[in-house]
């Protein structure tokens, strides 16, 4: 732990550890192997849970005899999903979803994609509960399916859902209704005279464009461990949003929510995948049927059907005139959302918010459809939305820019967003300086300068909706010994959440980083944080967490004034005492002065609520995540294989607490959209994974690394957040492959489908010509 | 247990000490080290040898020890992260993992920093590209690897004059 710097003499407006990059708070456990995750807990009593998971992509069961397992040494209990309409689990709702209440915890009579859960087993030991799936016979009737959104939404196509539509507790998108067939849901907004604007349009360009599922690959699979008690539900699980978790389970199981307890132990990576619930639902009814706490851990091609990201086809045309004005864009967007709408509303919603890009237009019309099919469910993945987006939006500006003569950067500059400009109708301003961003990122790849041949260069610009719901709040209880402990229900996920709350408490309550203390989610003592992702925590939840550390000092201060006979004002906190001119109190002075004798604590608490409207954050966003990427690529015409020689990146982050922690996160975010760029690709033959392993499912090394990478910090101010502060880690992920798209299609390779295959770039080279003939006759 | 007694002994030695178990003869060493001996740094992800979070030192050499019988490791010496720190002092390694941001989530820096040992016993102070060479059989969904190639590099360097 390195020695924070406490400033002496005034108290200043920062106090110096806020900015620094400490180390992580939580680094030493994780060097040493003492870190836990879920998977490293044992309960007492515990058994080990395996999931039998449907071969069929569309089947009636027709019949589930569990009776031979259940006899199988070790063996303590088999659920289906018979028992969940029966006596033991009477008053449980069998269906769950956030957004729409379509999935079943366990198949009842029908599975509607291959991996679904039809079965699960609690044992001894995993080997026991192994061999009892082999013994479960199941009869399956195929159904006719429908694998591709095209088949989903030709007419004829079997239902996949049939309704009544029930809405989740947490689709935050207003009135749900039960669409057309398949369609899961529909977002669509329109401004201005569309046919107008491209009527009077110079220059149009239009495509359609597809962009594969991807795997988002946290390396610790979904993990999750349930123990029924005379008190109720408790779950340890590697989830991102534990008090979400805990309401839908509470909801499930009939119980009031404090009833239910959610604990997050460090969890290993998230990006997405361990948002909302997953197989926290299954787990708990496999423990509650055991009479025995279960845990249950997917393996790796378990963790791949239980969530991904979309897979989507787009069109998109976009109009300019010859001056170099962009005016008119339209866009529509499909999204396989699979066989259970998961988060599919909310990235549609976000999809469909990421394409008109931060341009300054005359009209857009935008549908973006969710769209029901015989896969396995996706939902978030970093980004998600913008980086399904962006590199289309982005190599239609490229591809105008080049039509009306102009520079790409050019181009952009004329007609990006300025601070301040609506992005949307009602919703926030532009909270960035794009135009800066974008500058910075082309200097950092070199642009204009001279580029060898067959090399490229180009950059991209977006916006992602961020933050979520604005929702959260804190606790700090400081300790007879002037320690802090932080109460806070933030996850961490390896994004250094604790580091960076325990350097704004150091910061407020000007108190050494290694006398606060902060631990993960526990539902029944950690207060309330609606979420961990959209990029929120340092910005939500760290505003919370400096508000309750700034209630804390007023209590401090009031204590002290009290006790000295003093105005409050003519005090100050430093160096862990209240300070009146040359005289001190110090907090553990004060807390025995408050109690009158000794022991006791004081507890300061922090929210953050909406200000106005209901928090959704259609209304929103908290603010706007920047996607600025720029990008220098050679091509190896022989092979279409592509070098990527620089790769940069702007996190435009209003204040960095932790430069080094930004840093890590644009790091991993550029790897991330390096691997979604070029090769990362869950391949599915009619509805069936083929590449369900690491073996076949390549996720960046660092043999994928660029020459060279840059992180550019921009710190502004203007962010909602603590210090200015505003969120980072997604926008990169959306910024590099549009990025390396627009490099590519600087050297006249336009490419309309991710990832960019070394076979799919060259057969559009040599379609386009550029590649050489290799003849060998 | 399931009701399988378990049918083999063996003896080797965990982080320098003697440990004598009864194990299944299809038990994992990755199962053995976190189920049996409760020593869980060493975690499970890929199963198919691919990411390298389960990685431990078998007589000194790196192995998936989700791809290793606990009963190859009979007669031999297993480091597992647990063990690497020596004498209470950590090693130059995970000084330098912590010191340079080279952990994020913390799931494969287990793997990573044993998997980086080997490195550094063959190649006291390897160059950057070294590393990257010999880590791409390692992999890391959290940092993009830039950090953790600083700090092995760092570690190198660290270690080479200390020597010196």
């Amino acid at each position: 732990m390195s020695a924070p710097r406490l400033t002496k003499g005034a108290v200043p407006a920062t106090r110096g550890v806020v900015g620094t990059s400490m180390r992580r708070v939580d680094a030493a456990e994780k060097v040493t192997g003492a870190a836990r995750f879920t998977g490293d807990l044992v309960v007492p009593g515990m058994l080990h849970g395996r999931v039998l998971r449907s071969p069929h992509p569309h089947a009636r069961i027709a019949r589930l005899d569990i009776a031979a397992a259940e006899r199988m040494p070790g063996v303590q209990a088999v659920l289906t999903g018979g028992d969940l309409l029966g006596a033991t689990f009477a008053g449980t709702d069998p269906y769950y979803g956030h957004a729409i209440k379509d999935r079943p915890i366990v198949a009842i009579d029908r599975v509607r994609f291959a991996g679904e859960p039809v079965a699960a087993v609690a044992a001894d030991d995993l080997a026991a509960a192994d061999e009892a799936l082999l013994a479960i016979q199941v009869d399956y009737i195929d159904l006719p399916a429908v694998t591709t959104v095209q088949a989903a939404l030709a007419a004829g196509a079997p239902r996949l859902h049939e309704g009544p539509l029930r809405p989740g507790l947490f689709h935050g998108l207003g009135e749900l209704r039960l669409e057309e067939g398949n369609i899961c849901y529909h977002y669509h907004f329109a401004r201005g005279d569309l046919n107008r604007a491209f009527a009077g349009a110079d220059e149009v360009v239009e495509g359609e464009y597809t962009f594969p599922a991807v795997y988002q690959y946290a390396m610790e699979p979904h993990t999750v461990i349930a123990q029924w008690g005379a008190d109720g539900l408790t779950v340890w699980a590697c989830c991102q949003h534990p008090y979400l978790v805990r309401a839908e389970l509470a909801d499930v199981f009939g119980l009031p929510l404090s009833a239910v307890r959610i604990i997050v132990p460090y969890i290993g990576g998230g990006f997405g995948s361990k948002s909302y619930t997953k197989m926290e639902p299954i787990t708990a009814a496999l423990a509650r049927k055991a009479g025995r706490p279960v845990r249950i851990v997917n393996r790796v091609d378990e963790a791949m059907v239980t969530t991904r990201r979309h897979n989507m086809t787009c069109t998109m045309r976009t109009g300019a005139m010859r001056d170099g004005l962009v005016v008119a864009r339209q866009c529509r967007i499909w999204l396989d959302t699979g066989a259970y709408a998961d988060n599919g509303p909310r990235v549609a919603a976000t999809a469909g918010d990421a394409a008109p890009g931060p341009y300054r237009w005359q009209a857009v019309d935008v549908d973006a459809w969710a769209v029901y099919t015989n896969t396995p469910p996706a939902g978030s993945y970093r980004a998600f939305g913008a980086a399904h987006l962006s590199w289309i939006g982005e190599s239609q500006i490229d591809a105008l820019a080049r039509k009306v003569a102009l520079d790409p950067l050019e181009f952009r500059q004329r007609n990006l967003l300025r601070p301040g400009e609506e992005v949307r109708p009602g919703g926030k301003p532009l909270d960035a300086d794009l135009i800066g961003d974008v500058t910075k990122v082309a200097a950092a790849i070199g642009w204009g300068g001279p580029k060898p041949p067959l090399v490229g260069r180009g950059v991209s610009v977006g916006l992602l909706t961020a933050g979520a719901h604005p929702v959260s709040t804190a606790a700090i209880r400081l300790q007879a010994d002037g320690t802090a402990v932080l109460l806070v229900s933030t996850s961490e996920l390896g994004q250094g959440a604790r580091t960076v709350f325990t350097q704004i408490v150091a910061e407020e309550l000007a108190l050494p980083p290694d006398r606060i203390r902060v631990m993960g989610a526990d539902t029944l003592f950690t207060p309330y944080d609606r979420s961990t992702g959209a990029s929120r925590s340092t910005t939500l939840a760290g505003k919370a967490v400096q508000h309750a550390a700034v209630n804390l000092c007023e209590q401090l201060l009031e204590i002290a004034a009290s006790a000295w006979g003093l105005p409050r004002a003519s005090l100050a906190v430093r160096d862990g005492a209240v300070w009146h001119e040359t005289e001190r109190l110090s907090y553990p002075d004060l807390i025995k002065k408050h109690f009158g004798m000794v022991g006791g604590e004081l507890i300061g608490r922090g929210e953050v609520r909406p200000q106005h409207g209901t928090g959704s954050y259609a209304e929103g966003p908290v603010f706007w995540e920047v996607c600025v990427g720029g990008a220098e690529v050679e091509l190896d015409p022989q092979t279409g294989q592509i070098r990527v020689r620089r790769l940069a990146s702007v996190a435009d982050v209003g204040k960095a607490i932790n430069p080094q922690l930004v840093e890590a996160q644009e790091e991993g975010a550029c790897l991330q959209g390096l691997g979604n760029a070029l090769f990362e690709e869950m391949l599915f033959e009619d509805g069936h994974l083929v590449n369900g392993s690491l073996l076949e499912y390549r996720v960046p090394t660092t043999a994928d690394l660029p020459d060279e990478f840059r992180s550019i910090l921009v710190e502004n101010a203007d962010g909602p957040g603590p210090y200015g502060a505003k969120g980072v880690g997604e926008g990169a992920l959306a910024a590099v492959p549009a990025a390396i798209v627009n490099a590519l299609a600087d050297l006249g390779i336009d490419m309309r489908q991710l990832p960019l295959t070394p076979e799919r770039v060259w057969r559009r080279a040599r379609e386009l010509g550029l590649a050489p003939r290799r003849d060998r006759s | 247990m399931d009701g399988r007694a378990p049918s083999m002994r063996i003896a080797l030695t965990v982080n320098g000490r003697p440990v004598e178990a009864a194990i299944e003869p299809r038990e994992l060493l990755l199962d053995f080290i976190r189920d049996r001996l409760g020593l869980t740094g060493a975690k499970r992800s890929c199963d198919v040898q691919v990411c390298g979070v389960c990685t431990v030192l078998l007589d000194g050499q790196a192995v998936s020890a989700c791809c290793t019988l606990a009963y190859e490791a009979r007669g031999r010496e297993v480091t597992t992260i647990e063990g690497l720190a020596a004498g209470g002092h950590l090693h130059p390694l995970q000084e330098a993992f912590i010191a340079h941001a080279a952990v994020q989530c913390g799931f494969c820096t287990p793997g990573m920093i044993l998997t980086a040992a080997t490195l550094l016993q063959d190649v006291p102070a390897p160059t950057p590209e070294q590393v990257k060479a010999y880590l791409k059989g390692t992999l890391c969904r959290c940092t993009g690897y830039w950090k953790i190639i600083e700090a092995v590099v760092a570690a190198g360097r660290r270690t080479q004059e200390a020597r010196e």
